[in-house]
């Protein structure tokens, strides 16, 4: 590198520092938005089910009716409200009081204990089927845990063929808070690396600054590198600093290596970019610019990456559709590193995956800049 | 072989793709430029300015034909082309949320300009542009002119062989635009070319050469004087007594033998076709012809552009007709606006700062000012548009900010930008605006009838207006702000961007409507439309620094120098005088 690339290569490097400093929104986006992302779904969102208010509906009570009630009592899942009858519960329930339903009848106890059949009733809202199929599961569970101790007090086993002994592995806790916060860290990643590097590129066409840059001996090389280092400095100090919030404030654990961690953090961030540079390059002023990187960059990062809904679980066409989106490798590198610990094949395919992305982003950037002016 | 040409272009030929088709930008363009001159590139908007520009800066490269910067080859040598010359591009290339140093340093560093040198250079070119106390502030926070200035001195840093000016006076204050030439010809003489583009024809006179390009084509490259000279003999001046200057032009336009004809203050300029002295009996009708005088005039730079860039003699035969507004009598007594202590400020900042002037029905009122002199924010305040601070407006007896929605029917307003709906046709335009005003059926079908027929919009109907040459938009946008045939309008830069011979025309037009008795207050920071006012105030910096007739204003600037002072000496002269007076 010649001396006089190397001046240009400092210059582009200062000016966009100083840029970055000066604008607010730049410093907001590393290190504002992680606290409020990482508190709004740290703390705000919750996939998991507890609380779940149930009724629970006993027409006749007596110490059999008592005992199951109890056992939905101490659940941590449930907060059950007794009703005397069926029809107070359902308005409960259409009014969105409670989630379901759990009716005994009046006969329960005497058929309980005359040995036949005793049909407890569930009904589930079923308007939020995710929802509705964790409250099922739930009450079961609770049943189940119930008719255990029943039997036991009755000297009878079980008259059960198969117990289900469950561990949880890796978020012993079933907390969604671990599983979201290593992914919010793709997502700011993905909001200064393609959202912020896409506008602040527009901006300097819209503004006429890129024909003086592009009238100077600038190479584009050093331009493109004088562009990408600060917001690199700038994405890794965000990463940084989320991770710094997930550990300590979160009490994520991170399992895996740090260091780890920090180079599959580094690759994303080169994705990022790229797609960012790409995106400026077509779009030449800041508002397509922004609408551009939301849409093919934020909005695919937020849903189809397995960082807020399981890929497993998707149509297999939108399931393909994951593999062209970078952050699908950065959340599962993320959940496992956080999670799980240097899983090897897990680490090194992904890491892979956003390798050859990396390689292709930058080739059509390069390819795309050199037609600069002409179009 | 050295030749002695800082640029050349050899038959240079450059299209650009676009949706429905292929624009021909440049065609064929073929000049040189000497070393060690200033070279004005002067055309109409979209005749390729810009295009010449680029390519002379390496920025683009020419489908066909070479061009040549101080003997390197634009297309291999790109990169020592670029080390060669200084290039500033339109609104000047700056970082506005970086400092005057820091602006420096990042071209210094770009430019490789060595760091032992950069103290003393940067010590010389804010010396020379006046920028040396305002090191520190960001260029953002730096008028129009100072702007320029640093634009100037970042493409100087490494004193470049040749100089490239993308339009660096559009927009900037007289008092500016003057220092920048003096800045050009110091470096001139240092031995530098610069070539500089511009739509005021004005500067083509501080040029050693002149490129005429239109529509893609150099019509012709000379000294100015050579265009201009061409034309001595055909360039007259006209007065009557008992005929207004505006009133003549109207009548003179239509006359045989006319290229054109404009008003120039209290008379009428003629360009003819040929050199024979016109005569009163063949220009003017009978009750016209007492006591006329025509004197023979020095041709000037714009005289010889628009002969030659006219081919048709006024595409319009038949004087503008403005229905009802025609009704409205003429009474010089009767002031429709007027404007009293008007303050406004934004934040600590005064944007117009007690302001007062007050306008005569059927009169033409300037105001004139370079931007950010406070006239679109005189303006909203009339219009409505935006709450006075303190000090009092009313139009027609009312304040249109407080006023019934209905009052606003005797306004039309054109505002800056033209504000039209790109996405509709110029029919749906026109039928929308004419809808908002409130025009139905017979009605507004006779309206929709007149605006085709006056602007000559026949050939776009169907046309997307986005997609309307400049000079249309602006018909579009006159017509739309016309439908509903208002007593008072309002043009807010009405020919910003707009190339001179759709000016005229538009001043032609507006010249009509006053003939008929509408108010027309208009803004322009073209000093020389100040010319075809009946009054109009100066203003600077927010305040009001004279108001008067052109010529009133004119007069305060003759001196023994300058006998003949045009209305930037007299611009100049004000401002100087409001500085001393400060001071």
């Amino acid at each position: 590198m010649s001396s006089a690339s190397r001046m240009r290569l400092r210059g582009i490097i200062r000016k966009e520092s100083l840029q970055i400093l000066r604008d607010p929104s730049s410093i907001a986006i590393a290190f504002i938005m992680p606290v409020v992302l990482l508190y709004l779904f740290g703390y705000g969102v919750s996939l998991d089910a507890r609380n779940i208010p149930v009724g629970i509906v006993i027409e006749q009570p007596d110490t059999a009716s008592d005992a199951l009630a109890g056992a939905f009592d101490q659940s941590p899942f449930f907060k059950p409200r007794r009703f005397d009858a069926i029809q107070a519960a359902r308005q409960a329930l259409d009014t969105r009081d409670i989630q379901g339903i759990i009716w005994l009848r009046s006969n329960f106890s005497s058929r309980l204990f005359s040995g036949q059949e005793a049909p407890i009733s569930v009904i589930v809202n079923g308007v939020d089927s995710n929802q509705a199929n964790i409250t099922r599961g739930y009450i079961e569970g609770a049943w189940l845990a119930w008719l255990g101790h029943f039997a036991a007090a009755q000297g009878r086993p079980l008259p059960l063929p198969v117990v289900l002994e469950q561990r949880v592995w890796f978020n012993a806790e079933l907390s969604s808070q671990l599983f979201l916060v290593p992914g919010l860290i793709a997502i700011v990643m993905t909001l200064i690396g393609s959202l912020l590097t896409a506008m602040v590129v527009a901006r300097e066409w819209e503004r006429g600054t890129m024909e003086a840059l592009m009238a100077t001996p600038l190479h584009m090389g050093e331009m493109l590198a004088g562009k990408l280092i600060p917001y690199f400095v700038l994405g890794m100090g965000g990463m940084l600093f989320s991770v710094a919030l997930a550990v300590w404030q979160f009490h994520v654990p991170l399992r895996g290596s740090f260091w780890v961690l920090l180079v599959s953090s580094a690759l994303f961030m080169l994705v990022a970019l790229s797609i960012g540079l790409l995106i400026s390059v077509v779009a030449k002023n800041q508002y397509v610019a922004g609408l551009v990187a939301i849409i093919t960059a934020f909005l695919p990062a937020f849903i189809l990456s397995g960082f807020l809904f399981d890929i497993h679980s998707m149509p297999t066409v939108v399931q393909w559709l994951t593999h062209l989106i970078p952050a699908r490798y950065f959340v599962a590198l993320l959940q496992t590193l956080f999670l799980a610990g240097d899983v090897w094949p897990v680490v090194l395919t992904n890491l892979g995956a956003l390798a050859l992305m990396l390689v292709f982003f930058t080739l059509v950037v390069w390819r795309k800049t050199g037609s600069g002016l002409d179009d | 072989m050295v030749t002695p040409s800082a640029l050349v272009f050899a038959d240079v030929t450059k299209s650009f793709k676009r949706k429905d088709g292929k624009i021909i930008a440049l065609d064929g363009v073929s000049f040189s430029i000497q070393t060690g001159s200033v070279t004005g590139l002067i055309g109409p908007d979209g005749a390729g300015k810009s295009t010449l520009m680029r390519l002379a800066a390496t920025l683009l490269q020419p489908d066909n034909g070479q061009v040549t910067v101080m003997n390197l080859a634009g297309d291999s040598q790109a990169v020592a082309v670029k080390s060669a010359m200084g290039y500033m591009p339109q609104r000047f290339g700056l970082y506005e949320d970086l400092s005057v140093a820091e602006n420096l340093a990042l071209y210094a560093d770009l430019q490789g300009l060595p760091v032992a040198t950069r103290p003393a250079r940067y010590a010389e070119l804010t010396k020379m542009t006046g920028l040396a106390p305002f090191m520190s502030r960001l260029a953002g926070k730096l008028s129009g002119g100072m702007k320029q200035k640093l634009g100037l001195a970042c493409a100087l840093l490494r004193s470049p062989q040749l100089l490239l000016l993308d339009e660096p006076t559009v927009g900037v204050d007289p008092v500016s635009r003057r220092e920048l030439w003096q800045i050009v010809y110091q470096q001139v003489a240092a031995g530098m070319s610069v070539l500089l583009s511009t739509a005021y024809l004005d500067e083509a006179e501080r040029c050693d050469q002149v490129i005429l390009l239109h529509q893609g084509k150099v019509l012709g490259q000379g000294p100015p004087e050579e265009f201009s000279q061409a034309l001595r003999g055909r360039i007259y001046r006209v007065t009557s007594a008992g005929y207004s200057s505006r009133r003549l032009q109207a009548l003179l336009s239509h006359a045989p033998g006319v290229v054109d004809a404009l008003v120039d203050g209290d008379a009428a300029r003629l360009v003819m076709a040929t050199t024979t002295l016109p005569d009163a009996q063949t220009l003017l009708p009978a009750d016209a012809r007492t006591s006329v005088s025509i004197l023979p005039v020095e041709p000037r730079f714009e005289d010889a552009f628009v002969a030659r860039l006219k081919v048709a003699p006024a595409g319009r035969q038949s004087p503008l007709s403005m229905g009802k507004a025609a009704k409205v009598p003429k009474n010089s007594a009767d002031a429709v606006i007027v404007v009293r202590d008007l303050v406004r400020r934004f934040g600590d900042f005064t944007a117009v700062n007690r302001v007062s002037f007050s306008v005569q029905r059927g009169e033409v009122f300037g105001l004139l000012g370079a931007n950010g002199a406070g006239k679109s924010t005189t303006f909203r305040m009339l219009c409505g548009l935006l709450p006075a601070s303190s000090g009092q407006v009313s139009v027609v007896g009312q304040d249109l900010r407080r006023s019934a929605p209905g009052a606003r029917r005797h306004i039309g307003y054109m505002a800056q930008k033209f504000s039209l709906y790109g996405d509709l046709s110029v029919m749906q335009n026109l039928r929308f605006f004419s809808s908002a005003y409130g025009l139905r059926g017979a009605h507004q079908a006779a309206r929709i009838e007149w605006a085709i027929e006056t602007f000559e919009l026949e050939t776009y109907l169907n046309a997307n207006s986005g997609s309307l040459p400049q000079g249309y938009k602006q018909r579009l946008a006159f017509a739309a702000a016309l439908m509903h045939e208002p007593e008072i309008l309002f043009l807010d830069e009405p020919t910003s961007g707009v190339d001179p011979l759709a000016r005229r025309e538009f001043w032609v037009q507006t010249n009509a409507l006053a003939e008929a008795g509408v108010t027309v207050l208009v803004t322009t920071h073209f000093m020389d439309e100040a010319n075809y006012c009946d009054r109009l105030v100066i203003m600077a910096a927010g305040e009001v620094l004279a108001e008067g007739t052109p010529e009133q204003l004119k007069a305060r600037a003759r001196t023994k120098a300058q006998p003949e002072p045009t209305m930037e000496d007299a611009f100049i002269h004000l401002v100087e005088g409001h500085h001393e007076a400060a001071a």
